[in-house]
């Protein structure tokens, strides 16, 4: 299958007849999840999650707070211990967590965290190498930072931080890309810059390419599948599989309404209106006009599907 | 044991044990178990110094243990003042050791007040002890909202009557007149036992932070009246039964937090269990 | 007499105590800035102190069973900086209230060591003596002793630098990479406590927490990359050292009465000093804030 993700926004004109098309051409999965259940003390955070990423493909984890983003993301990595399923992840991978905010006191320069994502576990002290050098300048222009080589990391902007966090986990050339939330706190244009810096990693370096969000617009242009994450259960496929009104209903176990609009995903997942209620939804949006449309995520606490 | 002179140690070691209960209380809400230390470790260069030029012990404790209180309330910065504290706290002792080795008598007196002693308290004493007391008391009062908001969401304290930073200073100064009350008899380097052992204890057993409050208080008075009794009849240092009494709190207080979360964890899901079901019918 | 004279007193350079506080002094230093550069970027600065006086309480414990005092040291403050990272948790004032705690019990138990040890008179001088300690009481035996704990101290810090850096920078980014944090962690906190015992063994716990927070403090201030903060926090450490030595006995002369003041009283002062100027440089460069990004390339280059 052609990858369609040089169309803008949703792709209406396919249905559910494309599942299961690009599966067995495509190379062996960078990471596949298969029947993943994880409980923390006292609740089941994630049950019976299965899905699978391909290399060069970029998968948007999407979720609201507390739906185990983190712990699904922490499950792949290894730090976390499964209840039942089966985790299997091409090494190595690499990661960049959540609301990392760096000491601005650290002395370390961007050029040295970089570096210690190419050698960070060996033993011994680091001696000057040329190569090493090289490697971690071309480290930082592939991220279009190598202006900011020298600067101390803690005292760069969030999205500067950003970048150098992710040529910090390309380091090792991963197989698998995960990213915990890399686009919260950042203001629309650090946001559009990572999803396109994002985006031409996974297709020119080849790595499958995991993120995290509880938003799901910024990625819409580019994403080739989307894991929806809600009460602890997940629908994936490509976006115009996974996000539809029966679906994510399905995946509620309430109904909820997914409206598109100039190229745009509402999910609306208040419980009040019935079936109607999405249109109603769906004209409230269009009065408001394009642009003061806000992505709106999905509300907190996914009682539904609790038992 | 309770005749004479003892007397003055019994009321003035319940008065200091009491504040430091309350100070200790948000000693450990705050994570300041640092300052808290240095403070009174700092303090005790002043009473060399007061040595030295012949003054009243307390003068000099309390002038060092304000000195620390403003040096390390100033020189703060959000979020980091370990390394500030660790400077001042040399500082003083830097001061300290000038002090000790100019001065030829010192030395006598400096194991008691390092370490403790039940017969600190003279009469004359009492007075102004009850009177940094209370004023101790009630500069908590008045700071208790600002200390408990800034303790548990800093940022939404920002935006309160009282700035954090202020709020911080009134603390340290809290701490600071706890420390001078409490040091002659529990010794300078074990205040801050004082200060942490009951409330981190009580913090565990109690969820209302009124509560938790009352409970340290109550803690560090047992532990004072015991570290005295004790001192009394074997002379040891009244320092060693607090120390090792903060610790056994404390090592309580842990014990009792994970049996009670052990407790909650098996009966938790048979609970959860039954509710589900009571929904489901 | 030598134009020097005028500044230092007669003999400074030929006195064999002042020559052996100046060695030792070297070493401290030498092991003081990497240890202390960590210990400050993971804010873990009261148990560099804390550890200095526990290992006090192993000297005193030592003294009481008869044995090696330099024993004790060592033994009593790997294994409270054991109890201190096992026990403590992830928050940082979780940790400092069980660093507090230990410390409290260390203290109680030097009290009753110092008491059972001797009369009054004595236990009185040895309690002033391990809190203050002095640069100038150090034996030649010490100095061997003293080389070896400091080595073991800088071995554990070098093969685990770069995964100790990582988690300090993050201890999220090196879980991810495979680094055991917790055992990194551990390891930094022996290689803190050997190098706070063989500082404050020779030179004294006040001296001992100077030199491993103030220059380190410094240095993180004022250089950008981290091998440039261990080697001037190291720098730092021995220049204010040799001056605190050669002013203390230069003070010989200073007061009629003849007496020497402390090379801990010098040295504080001097540490104290670095560090103001060093915050006050920083506050000049970027403001009170720091927030803003220093410019690219406006610092050191070439390094690594």
């Amino acid at each position: 299958m052609v990858p369609i993700t040089s169309l803008p926004g949703p792709r209406p004109g396919l249905g559910a007849g494309s599942a299961g098309l690009r599966a067995p051409e495509l190379s062996e999965p960078a990471l596949s999840v298969e029947g993943l259940t994880v409980r923390l003390p006292g609740r089941e955070v994630l049950r019976d999650v299965s899905f699978s990423v391909a290399p060069g493909e970029l998968t948007g984890l999407i979720g609201s707070n507390g739906a185990g983003k983190t712990t699904l993301l922490r499950a792949v990595l290894g730090l976390q211990g499964l209840a039942a399923g089966r985790v299997a992840a091409k090494r190595p991978i690499g990661y960049v967590p959540q609301k990392v905010l760096l000491d601005p006191d650290l002395p370390v320069r961007a050029r040295d965290l970089v570096g210690l994502g190419l050698e960070g576990t060996r033993l011994g002290l680091p001696w000057p190498s040329r190569a090493r050098r090289a490697r971690v300048d071309e480290l930082l222009g592939s991220v279009e930072a190598s202006s900011l080589a020298e600067a101390r990391v803690g005292t760069l902007s969030g999205g500067e931080q950003q970048k150098i966090l992710i040529a910090h986990a390309l380091a090792r050339r991963p197989k698998l890309l995960l990213l915990d939330e890399p686009l919260a706190n950042l203001d629309l244009k650090a946001t559009q810059e990572v999803v396109a810096l994002l985006s031409r990693i996974a297709k020119t370096h080849g790595v499958a390419v995991l993120l995290s969000t509880h938003d799901i617009n910024p990625l819409l242009a580019v994403m080739d599948r989307v894991v929806y994450l809600a009460g602890g259960r997940a629908a994936s496929g490509t976006t115009d599989e996974v996000v539809q009104t029966d679906v994510l209903s399905a995946l509620y176990g309430h109904h909820v309404c997914v409206v598109r609009l100039h190229g745009r995903v509402l999910v609306s997942t208040t419980d009040e209106h019935g079936e109607q209620g999405c249109d109603v939804a769906a004209d409230a949006w269009e009065g408001a006009g394009p642009t003061t449309v806000r992505a709106v995520v999905p509300a907190p606490g996914d009682e539904g599907s609790s038992s | 044991m309770f005749s004479g002179f003892m007397v003055n140690t019994w009321l003035g070691g319940s008065v200091m044990a009491a504040v430091a209960g309350l100070v200790g209380f948000f000693v450990v809400l705050r994570g300041s178990t640092f300052a808290a230390h240095a403070i009174p470790q700092g303090a005790f260069a002043g009473a060399a110094g007061a040595a030295l030029i012949g003054v009243n012990t307390l003068v000099g404790t309390g002038t060092f243990a304000l000195l620390g209180v403003a040096a390390i309330a100033l020189w703060s910065r959000h979020g980091r003042n370990d390394v500030v504290t660790a400077l001042v706290l040399v500082s003083l002792l830097g001061v300290g050791s000038l002090f000790l080795s100019l001065s030829t008598e010192y030395a006598q007196q400096a194991f008691s007040l390092l370490f403790g002693s039940p017969l600190a308290v003279s009469s004359s004493e009492l007075v102004p002890t009850a009177a940094l007391g209370a004023f101790c008391v009630a500069l908590l009062a008045a700071l208790y909202r600002p200390l408990l908001l800034g303790s548990v969401a800093p940022e939404l304290a920002i935006t309160g009557p009282v700035p954090p930073a202020r709020a911080e200073l009134g603390f340290l100064l809290a701490v600071g007149v706890a420390t001078t009350l409490a040091l002659p008899v529990v010794g300078a380097l074990l205040v801050f036992s004082l200060m942490i052992g009951p409330p981190a204890a009580a913090r565990q057993l109690a969820g209302r932070p009124s509560l938790a409050m009352g409970l340290s208080a109550a803690l560090a008075l047992v532990t004072a009246w015991v570290a005295i009794a004790a001192s009394y009849e074997t002379n040891w240092p009244v320092g060693f039964f607090v120390g090792t009494f903060s610790a056994v709190w404390y090592v309580a207080g842990r014990a009792w937090a994970a049996w009670s979360r052990r407790a909650r964890a098996s009966v938790g899901p048979r609970a959860r269990q039954k509710l589900a079901l009571g929904r489901a019918s | 007499m030598n134009w020097y004279h005028a500044l230092l007193a007669p003999g400074l350079f030929a006195n064999p105590s002042v020559q052996e506080a100046a060695v030792v002094g070297a070493l401290v230093a030498a092991v003081c800035g990497p240890v202390g550069m960590f210990t400050v970027m993971r804010s873990q600065s009261f148990a560099g102190h804390a550890l200095a006086d526990i290992a006090s309480t192993g000297g005193s414990g030592a003294l009481l069973l008869g044995l090696s005092p330099l024993l004790g040291f060592v033994v009593f403050g790997v294994t409270a900086s054991g109890t201190m990272e096992m026990v403590g948790t992830h928050r940082r004032q979780g940790r400092d209230l069980v660093t507090g705690i230990v410390l409290g019990a260390s203290l109680g138990l030097s009290a009753l060591f110092l008491y059972l040890t001797a009369t009054s008179q004595t236990t009185t001088g040895a309690a002033v003596t391990i809190l203050f300690g002095s640069i100038f009481a150090v034996t030649s035996s010490t100095v061997w002793f003293a080389v070896g704990v400091g080595g073991a101290a800088l071995v554990l810090l070098g093969l685990l630098y770069r995964p100790l850096l990582v988690s300090s920078v993050n201890p999220e980014l090196a879980a991810a990479q495979g680094i055991p944090v917790r055992l990194v962690g551990l390891a930094h906190m022996v290689a803190l406590a050997l190098a706070v015992a063989l500082s404050a063994l020779t030179i004294g716990a006040i001296l001992s927490t100077a030199l491993l927070i103030g220059p380190a403090a410094a240095a993180l201030y004022l250089t950008r990359s981290p091998g440039r903060a261990m080697v001037m926090a190291s720098g730092v450490s021995l220049v204010v050292t040799w001056i605190g030595v050669a002013l203390a006995y230069d003070s010989y002369d200073w007061l009629p009465s003849h007496q020497g003041w402390p090379v801990s009283f010098f040295v504080v002062l001097l540490v104290l000093a670095t560090y103001a100027l060093a915050r006050v440089a920083v506050w000049r460069r970027v403001g009170p804030r720091r927030r803003k990004a220093v410019p690219a390339g406006a610092g050191w280059r070439g390094e690594r």
